[in-house]
């Protein structure tokens, strides 16, 4: 019995371990390509060890792009937007979880209908919407459409429903008022939650390709997604550039994700299963 | 109701206090009422202006067209036209089949994935889980990338190999049917393990009881599958279910990147026409009858599938 139960979980580990190898190969390759000139990513055999070209490429990408100035754009508008984001749907997501008030389902209910609405049916009047408000080309305009994330309030809504009423009590007992209880009371036991939101919404943003590429029209203001499209589409495409670009927008956020998989995974979680 | 607060509020209040808010009892009581409508307001305001607006206008929009820069009144023309546009049912039955095709071998696997990953006979468990969960953080147009020059005919990775394996070289992104193939190809290592995570989550919840309840009437590994696991993960199955399709419906930004829609419209899809109607030929009316149309679609499969997998539980 017990040979018989290694030898399967042998077989089950070796057999995971394959198709893993096979998912991770393309990031292998990603980080490995990047350090190779586009001629050499295409020779045969293909590289499968690093090559000396990762200075030539990161150059290329800062000449053809203002590839430093992208990646800036790309923090500082992720940065913002998770911030702002998160205070939004935190904020809404405690009152839906933690107040009865007249309108709480039917709002609620209404935020949800975001979840189904597909992107498509908005992007056109809100491409005209900005266009009257003068705002193309600017970040605001990226920023401003997905701050009421659903999800997001969804998420915050099933988090904070484990909250137990006590605490909060107990601390309107000591005389805090509303804005002071929230911030002093529900939040400090909320970080495992909060840091699964803003993984989620830094994510969101740092990856979100198709507004920013109906939105930002000038070189100088792309974000990391849109200026690599945007160099994928030449005629004379550099790939050593281009993948060695892939990399810097890859291997941040999953460094990142590694670091606070746990808190993701789980506050996620909380989020998505109880229903 | 203002009996009814001051009731739940009648709190001790210090004598200090009572000297710095003459009224503090309806205070409290008026700040908890009024709280939570200022707390959702900004939510509110934001979802209006940049959801709700642009939803309603679209539909206006869909009734329009714009004929030398005039916005003109065409009634349901936009519609009637998707009828007999053979590109529409083109991108149409190019959704369906990564619905129908992509979409469940995607949701066993996870399914798959999501028992091997909780199995107690896996060593190294959160290794695999970090592995297979990091594709999930890398961003399309990063993976589109990776997945057109790994899936390149004359120089890619891919061909490299099967070369070494005696396999021709294969069509993977120029041929209709291949490029069809890669896409669900790059789809399902994009979203496999972001199901897993869902369904494992859920797996975790079924009390173990179950299972020795299940081996103690002699089940063996499958029927204690089909008998305990499966219905156990009925609810996460719906949830996935429900976000893989709206996902697969508005799906654009794969095939854009990896093929452009292309060869010969082989992988255009219901998102990439709505963005190639409004952003390249400008016909914004027609856009939005199309993303209408996606819509309704959206809503009527939403439907279906809470009414097949929602109602045991």
């Amino acid at each position: 019995m017990n040979t018989r139960h290694r030898g399967r979980g042998i077989l089950l580990t070796s057999g995971l371990a394959i198709v893993l190898a096979a998912v991770a190969l393309p990031f292998y390759w990603l980080v490995i390509a990047s350090t190779h000139s586009s001629k050499e990513i295409f020779d045969s055999p293909p590289p499968m060890v690093p090559g000396g070209h990762l200075l030539d490429n990161l150059t290329s990408l800062q000449e053809s792009a203002q590839f430093g100035r992208v990646v800036l754009n790309s923090l500082l508008i992720a940065v913002v937007y998770t911030v702002c984001a998160g205070a939004v749907c935190t904020l809404a997501g405690y009152a839906f979880a933690k107040y009865r008030f007249r309108g709480r389902e039917g709002m609620f209910g209404l935020l949800m209908l975001g979840l189904v609405i597909p992107a498509q049916v908005t992007l056109v009047p809100l491409f005209k919407m900005m266009a009257d408000l003068q705002w193309l080309n600017t970040y605001q305009a990226v920023i401003m459409p997905n701050l009421a994330l659903p999800f997001g309030i969804f998420l915050m809504r099933q988090s904070m429903a484990a909250l137990p009423d006590e605490l909060l009590d107990s601390g309107r007992m000591d005389g805090c008022g509303e804005l002071r209880l929230f911030w002093k009371v529900v939040l400090p036991p909320m970080k495992p939650a909060l840091a699964a939101l803003a993984i989620f919404l830094f994510l969101y943003q740092w990856n979100d390709f198709v507004w920013p590429l109906i939105i930002l029209r000038d070189g100088a203001s792309f974000t990391i997604p849109v200026a690599l499209a945007s160099l994928q589409g030449l005629d004379d495409t550099d790939y050593g550039a281009i993948l060695a670009g892939t990399s810097i927008a890859a291997l941040p956020m999953a460094i990142v994700f590694l670091a606070l998989q746990r808190h993701f995974v789980s506050g996620l979680l909380a989020g998505a299963v109880k229903e | 109701m203002t009996s009814t607060l001051t009731g739940k509020n009648a709190l001790p209040v210090s004598a200090g206090d009572v000297a710095q808010h003459p009224r503090p009892r309806r205070r409290r009581g008026r700040g908890r009422h009024l709280a939570p409508y200022l707390f959702v307001l900004p939510a509110l305001l934001l979802f209006a202006a940049f959801k709700l607006y642009p939803i309603g206008w679209s539909f206006v929009l869909s009734l329009h067209r714009t004929i030398d820069g005039v916005e003109t009144f065409i009634g349901a023309d936009n519609y009637l036209r998707l009828l007999d546009d053979p590109l529409f049912w083109t991108a149409l039955k190019n959704t369906a089949v990564i619905l129908a095709v992509q979409v469940p071998v995607m949701l066993a696997l996870a399914t798959g994935l999501a028992v091997s990953l909780n199995s107690t006979l896996l060593r190294g468990r959160t290794v695999f889980r970090l592995g297979f969960f990091m594709p999930m953080v890398t961003g399309l147009v990063a993976y589109g990338i990776i997945f057109s020059v790994l899936l390149n005919k004359d120089y890619g990775l891919v061909n490299w190999l099967f070369g070494l394996a005696g396999v021709d070289a294969v069509p993977w992104l120029t041929d209709p049917l291949w490029a069809k193939i890669s896409l669900g190809l790059a789809l399902t290592w994009h979203y496999t393990g972001y199901n897993a995570v869902i369904l494992l989550a859920r797996l975790q919840t079924i009390p173990g009881e179950l299972f020795d309840a299940a081996a103690v009437d002699g089940a063996g590994a499958w029927k204690s599958f089909v008998h305990v696991t499966l219905p156990g993960l009925r609810p996460a199955i719906l949830l996935t279910t429900v976000l893989s399709t709206i996902g697969t419906l508005q799906i654009f930004d794969e095939p854009y990147v990896l093929t452009g829609g292309g060869p010969d419209n082989a992988t255009l899809t219901i998102g990439v026409y709505v963005y190639q109607n409004a952003f390249k030929f400008f016909d914004f009316g027609y856009a939005s009858a199309v993303a209408y149309a996606l819509a309704v679609l959206i809503g009527i499969l939403g439907v279906i599938q809470f009414r097949v997998l929602g109602d045991k539980s």
